[in-house]
């Protein structure tokens, strides 16, 4: 079936099938890869988009059900060459280590930061309760996130 | 990992949504915020021949003010039920339990309705609702009922709803004053409750819903009657693994399941002033 998403502002239009995935839809068809597949099942937060402009996880939402929303993914982030505040944050902090949680991480962090500004440590690490990081590197991706909030 | 091929239809309104159940019969799942029903098809433990999308009706996303009750829509997403003023204000056992779904990225897709009529066990809000002795709003071809919410979870997944059934409404009664408590044992963020336990003390009258204590959300009928008959927490807690069977699985075997239910209960009836 025809679906149509905005997807960084662009208008992508493909036929899929019914089961197809969110996250395939935008690394296959709108060829956007930035958005990971890590666990396939909603727990770690590699694939994480926004919708609408809150944090989604993609992995378990179908593509049809984004049908005329639109989507924002980590390549529509920065402005031209300049990286959006949480991007500057993360590179500053080197809040990334094998950098593949990195994409979700940064979304849900700027919907975080929508939804409660001023968000303190503990907030933040409750906050991206649903963002895995294998790597373990939680303590500068926290601290990435307060400083983009302003806190630190 | 991807579901089984399905036809997917975009409902335009609940009587659509209705028709469309009754058409498809049991080949058909209603589709909401999809957090239940999406990763059970990905696994294939259901491959139902026929998505109907009902996640774009808003006019079944609501909370309203109905006297001693409120009446919530069954499409109400989580983030919603979490951050409501009426609800925080008037249930704020709901709104904590709501809180404690999943993670954030989860809570912006869930629904109130959704994981209600999943009937898991092991799900948070089931066991508020029981606490809160709320009740839900069912529509179907033979008109709305309202069942209680001890009498809409009947086993592991399954609740009263008949395949031509929609859960279209949640009703908890308003309890500014109320205390309560969620209790919610896990071991990891995000993952879900080994043990829960909801407790509300309402004008001296107590309210205990057990999480993942039973292969349904479950009363602690014991507890509530101890507690309403002057027993201390510690007295009253020590009841609360009376009459359920939990399962064992790798997180805890049943008698620790049972002994977290009772030091869970106790814990949520002291923080509910008990």
């Amino acid at each position: 079936m025809q679906v149509s998403i905005t997807i960084n502002g662009n208008l992508v239009s493909h036929d899929v099938e019914p089961r197809t995935l969110l996250v395939h839809f935008i690394r296959e068809q709108a060829e956007l890869t930035g958005t990971n597949v890590g666990c396939d099942s909603s727990s770690c937060g590699a694939c994480t988009i926004h919708v609408n402009g809150e944090a989604v996880k993609s992995c378990t939402m179908l593509a049809v059900q984004a049908d005329g929303q639109e989507v924002t993914t980590i390549e529509g982030l920065a402005d031209g060459d300049t990286l959006h505040p949480m991007q500057q944050a993360f590179h500053e902090c080197h809040a990334l280590q094998c950098g593949y949680c990195t994409p979700g991480m940064v979304m849900a962090a700027v919907s975080l930061l929508d939804e409660k500004p001023d968000a303190n440590e503990a907030e933040v690490r409750e906050g991206l309760e649903g963002n895995l990081c294998r790597c373990t590197g939680y303590h500068n991706i926290v601290k990435a996130v307060l400083q983009a909030g302003g806190a630190q | 990992m991807i579901p089984a091929a399905f036809d997917y239809v975009l409902a335009e309104s609940a009587e659509n949504a209705l028709a469309l159940l009754t058409e498809h019969g049991d080949e058909a799942k209603l589709l909401a915020g999809g957090h239940s029903l999406l990763p059970l098809m990905k696994y294939r433990l259901a491959a139902p021949g026929v998505l109907i999308d009902i996640g774009r009706l808003d006019d079944l996303s609501y909370v309203r003010d109905e006297g001693d009750e409120l009446a919530i829509g069954a499409l109400t997403k989580h983030r919603e039920v979490e951050t409501n003023p009426l609800i925080t204000s008037q249930v704020g056992l709901l709104a904590a339990a709501t809180a404690q779904v999943g993670d954030p990225q989860v809570r912006h897709r869930g629904t109130l309705g959704g994981a209600l009529a999943h009937g898991d066990p092991a799900s948070d809000l089931p066991a508020a609702l029981i606490a809160l002795r709320g009740s839900v709003i069912i529509d179907g071809p033979s008109g709305r009922r309202q069942v209680a919410a001890d009498d809409f979870f009947t086993g592991f997944l399954e609740t009263a709803l008949a395949e031509d059934e929609m859960l279209v409404e949640i009703r908890v009664p308003k309890m500014p004053d109320a205390q309560w408590s969620f209790q919610k044992f896990n071991r990891r963020a995000q993952d879900w409750a080994i043990v829960g336990a909801a407790v509300v003390v309402n004008n001296g009258q107590c309210g205990v819903g057990l999480v993942n204590m039973d292969a349904r959300p479950i009363r602690a009928s014991a507890v509530e009657t101890a507690v309403n008959s002057g027993a201390t927490a510690t007295e009253a807690a020590e009841q609360a693994a009376e009459g359920c069977e939990p399962s064992a699985d790798l997180n805890a075997g049943v008698e620790y399941r049972k002994h977290l239910a009772r030091v869970l209960t106790r814990r949520g009836l002291e923080e509910s002033g008990r």
